[in-house]
């Protein structure tokens, strides 16, 4: 029984409860880092370390939060994660760090993690919810990667910086799609993953839309 | 002096709009985005406390934060930068606290039109990343007043742009998988590339 219901915290949220997908959250600091492959990889790291770490750290402590202050708690605990994540990037893969910019900062207001740490590791115990955060930023990851490989791929012919179409520029036969490096593409590509996985799983199409729910007090997860 | 205020303002608002060339603020900006009547005023709020909190993390950062910025009291050797990000969300964090209690107090009727969407302004990533472009950039205290003003106002642009269109699309028959946040992902993409034609606007 326990174990189902650790499988169904780290599984869930890939595909069936995606977090960017249908929960609409986290797309903030996300889509920014997605014109390559590689920045994509290590924000996805950062922000699966940070989504774990804060859940553990909560729901370890959650008995002794008084409710009221209990944003501004979580809020301090991500910070000072963040800050450390942001240490260990600039020490050891420093040229990434400075492409990421202030979007490492950006993991703080991430709502996956405020949202996960209110919703999830408030009321379960701390081994449920590290994998609940892991499963989350994995949810996240997935969709970071793909907007990622197809923005890099089209956009410049290459995959984590190796060459696999030639462009036209380097004597190749590819020309570059150059609307895959702006920012609309994110929004269209984003866009074109929902429209996806909701056709795959019928049971996510809105009968209206429904994401104001997510700041309604006492939301609990996406309802079906 | 003043142009250069007046294209800082104009890069802010237009050229380098916080929500759709930088996807920042997306969550509310999807969220709230269904009536112009609610996104309006959350558009003024967000509007008012970026206005507030950039020139406020400013003055922090170059008095207590930055390398050297220790200098008057003594300390020229600290460097507390890595106290950045904890510092930029306690004063936002802070900053919206006292807004949501002066409005309160001073003006019940502004408080009722704005008061639900402030909590969620302290988790707004337009927010905290304005400051964190302002550290990055090195604004004076002139520019990110300007800045933060200027950003605010193309955020509110834009969320009421999208919620004007989200009310027409109501009325349109979209593919059910479709429906909803994919549909909104799509216009939203479409109104990034219009306000594309911005860039490299000069004044």
């Amino acid at each position: 029984m326990a174990n189902s219901a650790e499988r169904e915290a780290l599984l869930d949220p890939l595909f069936n409860n995606n977090p960017i997908g249908l929960q609409v959250l986290g797309i903030c600091s996300a889509l920014a880092v997605t014109t390559k492959m590689e920045t994509a990889l290590v924000m996805t790291a950062a922000v699966v370390a940070v989504c774990s770490l804060s859940n553990l750290a909560v729901s370890l402590i959650r008995e002794r939060i008084p409710p009221s202050i209990r944003i501004i708690v979580q809020l301090t605990i991500i910070a000072s994660l963040v800050i450390v994540t942001d240490q260990v990037l600039k020490a050891f893969v420093f040229d990434i760090s400075k492409q990421l910019s202030v979007f490492v900062g950006l993991i703080i207001t991430n709502c996956i993690i405020m949202g996960r740490a209110e919703a999830f590791a408030m009321q379960n115990n701390p081994k449920l919810s590290v994998i609940d955060g892991f499963g989350n930023g994995l949810g996240y990851g997935v969709v970071l990667m793909l907007v990622a490989f197809m923005r890099e791929l089209f956009g410049s012919g290459k995959i984590f910086g190796y060459t696999v179409f030639q462009t036209v520029s380097e004597g190749g036969w590819y020309v570059p799609n150059g609307l895959m490096l702006l920012a609309p593409a994110a929004f269209f590509l984003i866009g074109c993953f929902i429209w996806a996985v909701r056709a795959w799983k019928p049971e996510q199409v809105e009968e209206e839309f429904r994401v104001g729910t997510l700041f309604e007090p006492g939301y609990q997860g996406h309802i079906r | 002096m003043l142009e250069h205020y007046l294209s800082l303002a104009t890069k802010a608002i237009f050229v380098e709009n916080m929500a759709l060339a930088f996807f920042l603020g997306m969550c509310s900006f999807l969220a709230i985005s269904k009536e112009v009547k609610t996104s309006l005023p959350l558009g003024i709020a967000v509007t008012f406390v970026l206005a507030v909190t950039t020139p406020l993390n400013q003055v922090l950062n170059n008095v207590l934060l930055k390398e050297g910025a220790l200098a008057w009291a003594g300390l020229e050797n600290i460097d507390l930068s890595f106290l950045t990000f904890l510092t930029l969300i306690g004063t936002i964090a802070a900053t919206v606290q006292i807004v949501e209690m002066a409005l309160d107090r001073f003006s019940p009727a502004l408080y009722n039109a704005l008061g639900v969407f402030l909590p969620l302004i302290a988790v707004n990533c337009a927010i905290l990343g304005a400051s964190l472009f302002m550290v990055e950039r090195d604004y004076t205290i002139a520019e990110s007043t300007v800045f933060g003003l200027g950003s605010g106002i193309g955020w509110a642009l834009a969320i009421s742009a999208l919620a004007a269109i989200r009310e027409k699309l109501r009325y349109s028959n979209v593919p059910a998988p479709l429906r909803g946040l994919a549909v909104t992902f799509l216009v939203v993409g479409l109104m990034s590339i219009s306000f594309m034609a911005f860039s490299g606007i000069q004044l």
